[in-house]
């Protein structure tokens, strides 16, 4: 006996299927649905199955919401109107989900909530908004966290709180020191630990009753679809335009929300970019800005509480989308202020010459993000800018201390800089006012200029020669070399 | 024959605020002028960082393109690309 019932293709399976997304088919299992459909198109075969036949152990297959690894695999029967869903899924990342026991009669399905549960949601389960329909929507819902950082601790810690049936988390860091100021799902004992590791422990703690699925990896053209599309909603806390362009691609061709918060210093941003029904995040920035002129959060700073209000407010927005409560953030922008304690909003529009979600698309595939954003040119040129400017090792500057020579060291960085160490006998000119200080200095005299790491100073360099000073060098990996090689005693920031 | 004058206020958050060293800026502009004339006075001010060839703006609230006509009055924001996490 057979049934009608509809397959849905993915985006990036959709070039074999003619470009449609969902095919009818006629079939009284899985099994069966998936063979006609591989007949009714052969490229697909390579893609959905083995050469000995078996179904791809990276292809998850869904029918309606359900994993059916959890039911009877291939053997699964269905019945009309069945929605059966293709998930590519990662290309060799986490290993495989054990298979759930049987239920059994103490046993509760993944749509009810176990006593446990219940006790534990009280608090949603009274408020009419959630109430036990919303609290199962959350119990299925599948939402990614690209990044357990800044951003992805407090919206992890809150959507595994709020009982998000499957957390995804994306990263390949190790938990450093200076994470913790901000990072607040990793504690002191797990400086030097994977990330992953840390979060799993800590989330699970929290709740039990979710299922932590993690992902080492780095993100990136090879592996974001594949990630990327096991999920309903897409959670953005990483820290860098390639990724943030990657994710906004990759959430338009699959057809997932966004869920988009970034930060700076006191100031940050929050959105859900869906092409589905609004802008997408090339709608807002067509082009990434030209490499180093906007500063990252390890260059420019950030204030440890910043990332909790953002985070949490991309938590809360994950939530209404699950809930499908609420107004949300599509369209638009937030701009939070925790300076000077002020949110202001931007209303966005869908950019119909956007070149990924607009009319007519150009970008219809992921690209090499570290090209567009000008990554590697940009390293290159620093590169050839260090090397081609003079310069003294910190050893060299510390034996022409040691003998006595005659030459000043200047430091050009920021007063707060200089506050939290410097080198003895070093006069400090902040790069700013440089320009305005020549006539303090002489062109006669020896000169070495160092910043933090050493590009500042070479910058700097460059200034001097230009105005006429010959005899100026810049010292090599700055002062954070001279905490290395000199003196430990400096501390490093 | 005497151009009248339109008087907007700029407004820059994140790096912007950095780059322009204020966090708001009222410039007078000969009427008929557009985002994209505002962004060349803004971006003079800039010191040697300089603003991107392609700056987001919001007028009164709402995001706009460089072409826009702008009115007295008007608020004019200049949104920065922001990556950190």
């Amino acid at each position: 006996m057979t049934s009608a019932i509809k397959i849905v293709v993915p985006t990036p399976l959709r070039q074999y299927t003619e470009g449609l997304e969902s095919i009818e088919i006629e079939a009284g299992s899985v099994g069966e649905a998936l063979r006609q459909l591989i007949t009714r198109y052969e490229p697909l075969r390579n893609h959905l199955y083995s050469e000995d036949g078996r179904l791809r152990d990276f292809v998850n297959v869904y029918l309606n919401e359900e994993d059916i690894r959890y039911l009877e695999r291939e053997e699964t029967d269905v019945k009309e109107g069945d929605e059966i869903r293709i998930i590519p899924s990662i290309a060799g990342g986490s290993p495989p989900r054990p298979p759930r026991p049987p239920p059994s009669a103490t046993q509760t399905s993944a749509a009810e909530l176990s006593l446990e549960e219940v006790r534990r949601y009280s608090r949603h389960l009274i408020m009419p908004e959630v109430g036990m329909e919303g609290q199962k929507k959350l119990k299925s819902a599948r939402v990614l966290i690209v990044g357990a950082g800044g951003l992805g601790s407090p919206a992890s810690l809150y959507l595994a709180a709020a009982g998000v049936g499957t957390l995804g988390l994306v990263d390949f860091d190790v938990v450093e020191y200076s994470n913790l100021q901000r990072q607040i799902l990793h504690g002191t004992k797990d400086v030097g630990r994977s990330k992953l590791d840390s979060a799993r422990e800590r989330l699970q703690d929290i709740n039990p009753e979710i299922e932590i699925e993690t992902h080492d990896a780095r993100l990136g053209s090879d592996n974001a679809l594949g990630i990327l599309g096991g999920y309903d909603i897409i959670v953005d806390g990483t820290d860098n335009f390639p990724t943030r362009y990657l994710v906004n691609d990759a959430c338009v061709l699959l057809g997932r929300p966004n869920v988009y918060g970034s930060i700076f210093r006191f100031e940050g941003q929050v959105s859900i970019f869906d092409a589905r029904s609004g802008p997408c995040y090339r709608c807002l920035y067509q082009e990434p800005p030209p490499p180093g002129l906007v500063p990252s959060c390890a260059e420019g700073g950030v204030l440890g509480v910043l990332p909790g209000i953002v985070g949490a407010l991309q938590a809360n927005e994950a939530i209404k989308l699950i809930l499908g409560a609420g107004d949300s953030l599509v369209g638009r922008l937030l701009l939070v202020d925790a300076l000077r304690i002020r949110f202001r909003e931007l209303k966005l529009r869908k950019d119909p010459d956007c070149p990924i979600c607009g009319i007519e698309p150009t970008i219809t595939e992921l690209i090499d993000y570290e090209a567009f954003c000008g990554i590697r040119e940009a390293a290159m040129e620093q590169q050839n800018r260090a090397t081609g400017i003079p310069h003294l090792t910190v050893n060299e500057v510390k034996k022409k201390l040691d003998r006595g020579d005659p030459f000043r060291i200047i430091d050009v960085r920021e007063p707060h800089e200089w506050d939290i160490c410097h080198i003895e006998g070093a006069e400090l000119i902040p790069l700013g006012d440089l320009p305005a200080s020549l006539n303090t200095l002489d062109s006669a005299e020896e000169l070495v200029i160092h910043c933090r790491s050493g590009s500042r100073s070479a910058y700097a360099v460059e200034l001097l020669r230009q105005a006429g000073f010959a005899k100026v060098y810049n010292m090599a990996g700055g002062i954070l070399a001279w905490s290395d090689d000199i003196d430990p005693s400096l501390p490093k920031y | 024959m005497e151009v009248k004058q339109v008087k907007v206020k700029s407004l820059f958050f994140a790096s912007y605020r950095d780059l322009i060293g204020t966090d708001e800026l009222v410039v007078d502009l000969p009427e008929g002028s557009t985002v994209a004339d505002l962004t060349s006075v803004v971006r003079a001010r800039a010191g040697r960082e300089r603003l991107p060839d392609v700056v987001v703006t919001a007028v009164n609230q709402e995001y706009a393109s460089s072409e826009k006509e702008l009115r007295n009055g008007d608020e004019v924001a200049f949104i920065p690309p922001v990556a950190g996490g």
